[in-house]
């Protein structure tokens, strides 16, 4: 009994034993650099602090989503890269996903066109490097665009250029109200939905959800327009003389060749990856469920809505979530075109004034680990609402 | 079992002396200089250089280095190695600079960089002196009718590098003037070049030695001109780490030899044939009087050397600079003695 006893605990030491030691040596480790960084630094003069963040950054940044200019400190210059960075991540990941589907669907498609056309398309975008598709769509764009003066014009309201691509400007009073009478339409489509829920398991009858969630979701924010005092006029775009042969447009928004550029570059290569994600899926979901959902009367769409998809997700979420990182983190070429994203405000111009690398660095570090795991516990929860309920 | 955890505890107490060790080393503050040891050791000097401005660092097809910021990387070789291609360039983008001479990764700097107060002060560096005083302008096209800043209005396009200290100066001008501009900042001048060609800004804004040397870069250079004005003082020169004053010397009087070589008259051809000159300066220029070199622990010809195998900064100018065509004329970097500002203190 002792000798058992005491032969389970040795046990447990001889687990113990080599993972602290790993632990011991791994700060050791860590230790050893950081003070030997500190004492370098402190040998050539570099102090290491992060109250620069609050000093002006006296550069301008071409594109913000949020009011800035060179008066602003060096941590709202980090907060617009990093909107920037959010911003062109989220076009790209919404273009893949949809191209991606598109895409996988169309390779299996029966219709030999078709399919070859994704195959080929396939076969391209995912095999060129990623920053080369990115100088091409910027600088092949950038030459075949126009100048303002002969800009592609959308019925006079939008204008393609060389120079960006101009829309009207939106221009809201009682912007709130609106907001939260979208918010309060979707409310109710989720109760609508959790109704028609229930009528149809309890009862077996059918409400026609699509049609009544897309009837509030117009109407309750109309009610805002007639009676609550929301107006919403629109700036266009005008051309704009600058000297005898330089034109810009004022007024209305500009959308940066930079941004379209990199965008467009993103959502072509990564819907590759994405395309073939589903197509694994559904190749993946078993023959014998088509077969069974056709023998009981589901036409083909509903097959591949129904029966198909819900467990192809399964198979398609985790890969699809590695894209939508790597789409997150390959934005960071953006430099390379001049799109502001966080590394090349941030890392780069933020970094070169300052000159405080390691501090500078280190933040736009965390920053892409906080993104990529956002994304992730998010894709995680999605995966798990996803995955087979047993009842 | 028994022999990995014997392995395991091995491996701890090696890192944790690997710690005591490092407490223990990376002090220094001796007199003596251990970026020359090092150099010497090695045998080459470790230089930052950029990733391509012709006239003053560029590389041609084999990969040999020219240029007037070469040549203070050459100059410092001869004078402490006794040969002036002992050189190992790294070519390095704006953002790279500093933190690879703070490293260690490179020990003199010689990539126009511009000299301010904060680099000199807050970063860990020292310049040591100026080898090109330049200036920020703006290029536009011939064609557009701008003559000159004034001609700029609200809603201008601008594209310039990113890190440099022109992007803070083209905000400063374009707010003192109240002229609402859009920035446009690339991480390499070559990018810079080709949307500025392709029509994506109506102005490219850098150093104006910068925006000569790039316009023979374009698809059609005279259809590009430099307006006339100068909107900021630009003085470029070489960086060394703080903290190594004898290195420091070293690479400033490198540097201000080739200029004195100059004022007085010695350059690559006639240098050893000057030992024996009636002016003092000359003498102690060409190592033939004084005791100069003991200073920094050099030998007493090392300005000899940096003259016979660099050459005077005459020289250089002309051969990277005016003989290219990038600025025919010297404009401010002319001698003091020649209507310049160029004026060394004198090395005795």
């Amino acid at each position: 009994m002792i000798f058992k006893k005491f032969n389970i605990e040795n046990k447990k030491a001889r687990d113990l034993i080599p993972q602290a030691i790993t632990v011991l040596a791994l700060l050791s480790i860590i230790i050893y650099f950081a003070t030997n960084a500190q004492i370098n630094m402190g040998n050539r003069g570099i102090s290491f602090g992060f109250g620069f963040l609050n000093q002006e950054a006296s550069f301008d940044i071409t594109f913000s989503m949020i009011e800035y200019d060179g008066s602003h400190s060096y941590g709202r210059a980090f907060l617009v890269g990093l909107l920037n960075t959010i911003l062109v991540s989220a076009i790209g990941i919404f273009f893949a996903t949809i191209m991606g589907v598109i895409v996988g669907i169309s390779r299996l498609s029966d219709n030999y066109l078709i399919a070859k056309v994704a195959e080929w398309y396939v076969e391209i975008f995912r095999n060129i490097p990623l920053i080369l598709q990115i100088f091409f769509w910027y600088f092949a764009a950038l030459r075949a665009l126009p100048l303002p003066e002969n800009g592609i014009s959308f019925y006079d309201i939008s204008f393609l250029t060389i120079k960006g691509w101009y829309v009207p400007k939106f221009i809201w009073t009682n912007f709130n109200v609106f907001l939260l009478s979208v918010i309060a339409a979707f409310i109710a489509i989720y109760f609508i939905n959790s109704y028609a829920t229930k009528q149809r398991e309890q009862f077996g009858k059918q409400i026609p959800v699509t049609t009544i969630s897309l009837a509030s979701l117009i109407l309750i924010p109309l009610i805002t327009f007639l009676f609550l005092g929301v107006t919403l006029t629109f700036e266009y775009p005008v051309l704009k003389q600058l000297s005898p042969t330089v034109f810009t447009y004022a007024g209305g928004v500009s959308i940066i060749p930079e941004l379209i550029a990199l965008a467009l570059a993103l959502s072509m290569y990564t819907a590759t990856f994405i395309a073939e994600n589903v197509r694994a899926g559904i190749l993946g979901v078993s023959k014998g469920q088509k077969e069974a959902a056709a023998s009981i009367g589901l036409n083909k769409n509903q097959i591949l809505k129904l029966v198909v998809m819900p467990q192809a997700l399964r198979i398609i979420i985790p890969p699809t979530t590695n894209q939508y990182l790597n789409l997150t983190k390959n934005s960071s070429l953006a430099a390379a075109i001049a799109y502001p994203d966080i590394v090349l405000v941030f890392a780069g111009t933020a970094l070169m004034q300052t000159g405080r690398a390691i501090e500078i660095i280190s933040i736009t570090m965390l920053t892409y680990l906080t993104l990529s795991i956002s994304i992730s516990i998010f894709m995680n929860w999605y995966n798990k609402k996803m995955a087979i309920k047993e009842k | 079992m028994i022999k990995s955890i014997k392995t395991w505890i091995l491996v701890g107490f090696a890192s944790l002396l690997l710690v005591a060790c490092g407490q223990g080393g990376g002090g220094s503050g001796s007199k003596k200089s251990k970026t020359l040891d090092n150099t010497k050791k090695a045998g080459f000097v470790k230089c930052g250089v950029s990733q391509g401005l012709p006239g003053f660092s560029n590389a041609d097809a084999s990969g040999n280095w020219s240029g007037i910021d070469v040549d203070v990387c050459r100059a410092v070789a001869a004078a402490v190695l006794g040969d002036a291609d002992k050189v190992k360039y790294t070519p390095l983008s704006a953002k790279e600079r500093f933190t690879a001479l703070t490293s260690g990764e490179i020990d003199v700097l010689a990539r126009n960089t511009t000299w301010t107060l904060s680099r000199d002060a807050d970063i860990g560096l020292t310049f040591v002196g100026v080898n090109f005083y330049d200036g920020q302008g703006f290029m536009v096209r011939k064609n557009s009718g701008i003559n000159s800043v004034n001609d700029f209005k609200n809603g201008i396009s601008a594209c310039t590098n990113t890190g440099t200290t022109t992007e803070l100066n083209m905000r400063d001008f374009f707010n003192s003037k109240n002229i609402s501009y859009e920035p446009i900042a690339f991480e390499k001048a070559d990018e810079v070049v080709q949307a500025y060609d392709a029509g994506r800004c109506d102005t490219y804004t850098t150093d104006k030695s910068g925006l000569a040397a790039q316009r023979t870069k374009m698809s059609n250079p005279d259809e590009h001109k430099v307006l006339p004005e100068t909107i900021s003082k630009e003085p470029l020169g070489p960086v060394v780490r703080q903290g190594d004053a004898v290195w420091e010397d070293i690479v400033r009087w490198s540097l201000n030899t080739m200029i004195e070589a100059e004022e007085y008259g010695v350059n690559s051809s006639n240098a050893s044939s000057l030992k024996d000159s009636d002016n003092p300066a000359i003498k102690r220029l060409v190592g033939a009087e004084g005791e100069l070199g003991a200073a920094f622990g050099l030998d007493n010809d090392w300005s000899l050397r940096i003259i016979e195998q660099v050459g005077n900064y005459g020289e250089s100018y002309k051969k990277h600079i005016a003989d290219t065509g990038i600025l025919p004329n010297r404009g401010p970097n002319q001698l003091w003695t020649k209507g310049g500002i160029l004026y060394v203190p004198p090395a005795r």
